[in-house]
């Protein structure tokens, strides 16, 4: 097994076909990098030349090294060699066979035939709401039931020293929770946000413009203060959606947690992020 | 050196899988590879009723031909026409013959001995449809795989494991059909691939056996009005006739 130390990304095109901004950037082991920018920018596409370990023959033109070098056909393309975990942007599953037959099959092909398919069930079940059952039809799943249940495969079964994250904050599952199950220690971890909390929690992130690379960005010491704010203000509204997914009414003292900067003066307190 | 001997050395490739798999996106996608390495295939596609396939090819700038097997087995019709087709690439100074079959019958298989098999098989159609793909999955050289953008990294690796139980000594490819993403490492497999030596190419797998009334035009449903060789449901074979 190939132990990761950095991956390398070369710089192609963008979606008008001129080079990317970024020409080269090297990602070490135990770094947490964001990506952003807006919808159809490129991000997914970014990390599926990850995933694929792309040698200039996707769209975007991009190469990606492993450790400073070309990785083989192996490395690529075998799923007991991977290197890579990714939770794609995909929110259904379109296997047609029972949860637990499913986890196994995967379980298989990762080599990983010991693990347990009750505890990844369990797990899953911890993210989301309403439980999974071990003999659910995999295509009766909800939304979240089953990006919960991607969420604990990946962190399980695709368990690899390189992690792929695409919108963990989708389909209202407890995402810091599933961020924590995925990320774990001195792994290289990127994750596609929309959300600001989920940006600023990395140290750095990537800019997508037009399908390219455009900039890379370092947290300030200013955001990072922000950052803790925020991590502040979402854990009340996590607590408020808690609140009303159970059909309760919501009160002013429920907002107790947000800063008072945060909140409007004027007679009625609203909330503007 | 005769005629027969020069057809037999253009290289053919023969691309099957069911209709939407992505056969012609792959190819396209491939062959605009070929022909910025400066190779020249003629393309030939194998359909049943109609195809738009060679209006796609016909962009590519090489020459394409089309074939409809109208009420036959799209697999035999290639397998007998083919040494017209390989005729066809030669007058069109082609340096080899790419094939794109419909490939709707699942008991046959058209790749020959000589050639090079390549299957594309849709991995959104789910992790049993390999099992059940026939022979020409299980005697393809290589499997292509389209559509893994829609499907999760769980389930493409579950699809990949179901592709090697069926057939275990295939070189698996991804390719988006979309982006043509991995398209370069198939157009590599097209490029190094020379035809075989054998002086008479063969069927690599056995067509059916097509030799009850049915197969010569009967409509007629009950089973009084049949003869030949039938199959019962319990699996039994017996011969009715003469
Ligand atoms: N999302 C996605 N769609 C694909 C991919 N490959 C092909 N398609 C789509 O699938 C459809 C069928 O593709 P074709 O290339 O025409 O399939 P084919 O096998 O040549 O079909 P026939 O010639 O009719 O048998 C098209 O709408 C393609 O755009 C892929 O990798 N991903
Ligand atoms: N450099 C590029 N050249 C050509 N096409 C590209 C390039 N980058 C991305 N694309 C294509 O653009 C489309 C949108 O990209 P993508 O899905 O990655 O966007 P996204 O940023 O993830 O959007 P969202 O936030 O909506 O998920 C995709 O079809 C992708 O393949
Ligand atoms: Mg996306
Ligand atoms: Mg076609
Ligand atoms: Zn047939
Ligand atoms: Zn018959």
């Amino acid at each position: 097994m190939v132990k990761i130390e950095c991956i390398s990304l070369i710089g192609g095109i963008d979606k008008s076909g001129n080079p990317e901004n970024i020409t080269s950037l090297d990602i070490r082991k135990g770094e947490i990098i964001g990506i952003v920018g807006p919808t159809g920018s490129g991000k997914s596409q970014l990390i599926a030349d990850i995933e694929q370990l792309s040698q200039k023959d996707s769209s975007t033109r991009r190469q990606i090294l492993v450790n400073g070098k070309v990785p083989s056909p192996a490395l690529r393309n075998d799923p007991r060699q991977k290197m890579v975990a990714q939770l794609s942007q995909n929110m259904n599953f379109l296997a047609d066979m029972e949860v637990r037959d499913f986890l196994r099959l995967h379980a298989r092909c990762r080599g990983k035939d010991q693990i347990s398919t009750d505890e990844i069930i369990q797990k899953a079940n911890q993210l989301t709401g309403e439980p999974i059952k071990p003999n659910d039809n995999l295509t009766i799943l909800s939304g979240g039931q089953t990006r919960a249940l991607m969420v604990a495969d990946v962190a399980v079964i695709s368990e690899s020293p390189i992690v792929l994250i695409d919108e963990i904050e989708n389909a209202g599952i407890k995402k810091h929770e599933a961020l924590e199950l995925l990320s774990g220690h001195n792994k290289l971890i990127m994750i596609v946000t929309h959300d600001p909390v989920m940006a600023l929690s990395a140290k750095k992130r990537i800019i997508m413009k037009n399908g390219g690379m455009s900039t890379l960005l370092e947290a300030t010491p200013e955001e990072n203060i922000v950052s803790e704010q925020l991590t502040g203000i979402d854990a009340t509204i996590l607590q408020l959606r808690e609140l009303l997914r159970n059909g309760k009414h919501i009160r002013e003292t429920d907002l107790h947690n947000l800063p008072q900067s945060l909140l409007c003066k004027e007679e009625n307190a609203s909330l503007t992020l | 050196m005769s005629n027969q001997q020069n057809i037999n050395s253009l290289p053919l490739i023969i691309i099957a899988g069911t209709p939407g798999a992505g056969k012609t996106s792959i190819l396209v996608h491939t062959i605009r590879i070929l022909k910025s390495a400066n190779r020249r295939p003629a393309l030939v596609k194998i359909d049943c009723l109609a195809t738009d396939d060679d209006i796609r090819f016909a962009k590519l700038g090489l020459p394409v031909l089309v074939g409809l097997s109208r009420d036959m087995c799209p697999d035999h019709y290639s397998i007998y026409n083919l040494d017209e087709m390989k005729e066809f690439a030669q007058k069109n100074h082609a340096d080899s013959l790419i094939m794109e079959t419909a490939g709707l019958c699942h008991r046959c298989a058209p790749y020959t001995e000589n050639c090079l098999g390549v299957c594309v098989i849709d991995s959104t159609s789910g992790p049993n449809n390999p099992g059940k793909a026939g022979p020409f999955l299980s005697c393809a050289d290589i499997v292509v795989v389209t559509k893994g953008d829609m499907i999760s990294q769980a389930e493409r690796e579950i699809f990949r494991e179901r592709i090697l139980e069926a057939n275990p000594r295939c070189y698996i490819v991804d390719v988006n059909g979309l982006n043509g993403q991995g398209a370069a490492e198939l157009a590599q497999k097209f490029q190094s691939f020379k035809a075989g030596s054998s002086g008479e190419d063969k069927l690599r797998h056995n067509a059916p056996f097509a030799v009850c009334t049915l197969c010569i035009g009967e409509q007629r449903v009950d089973k009084k009005f049949h003869r030949g060789l039938l199959r019962n449901m319990n699996g039994c074979e017996q011969y009715v006739g003469e």
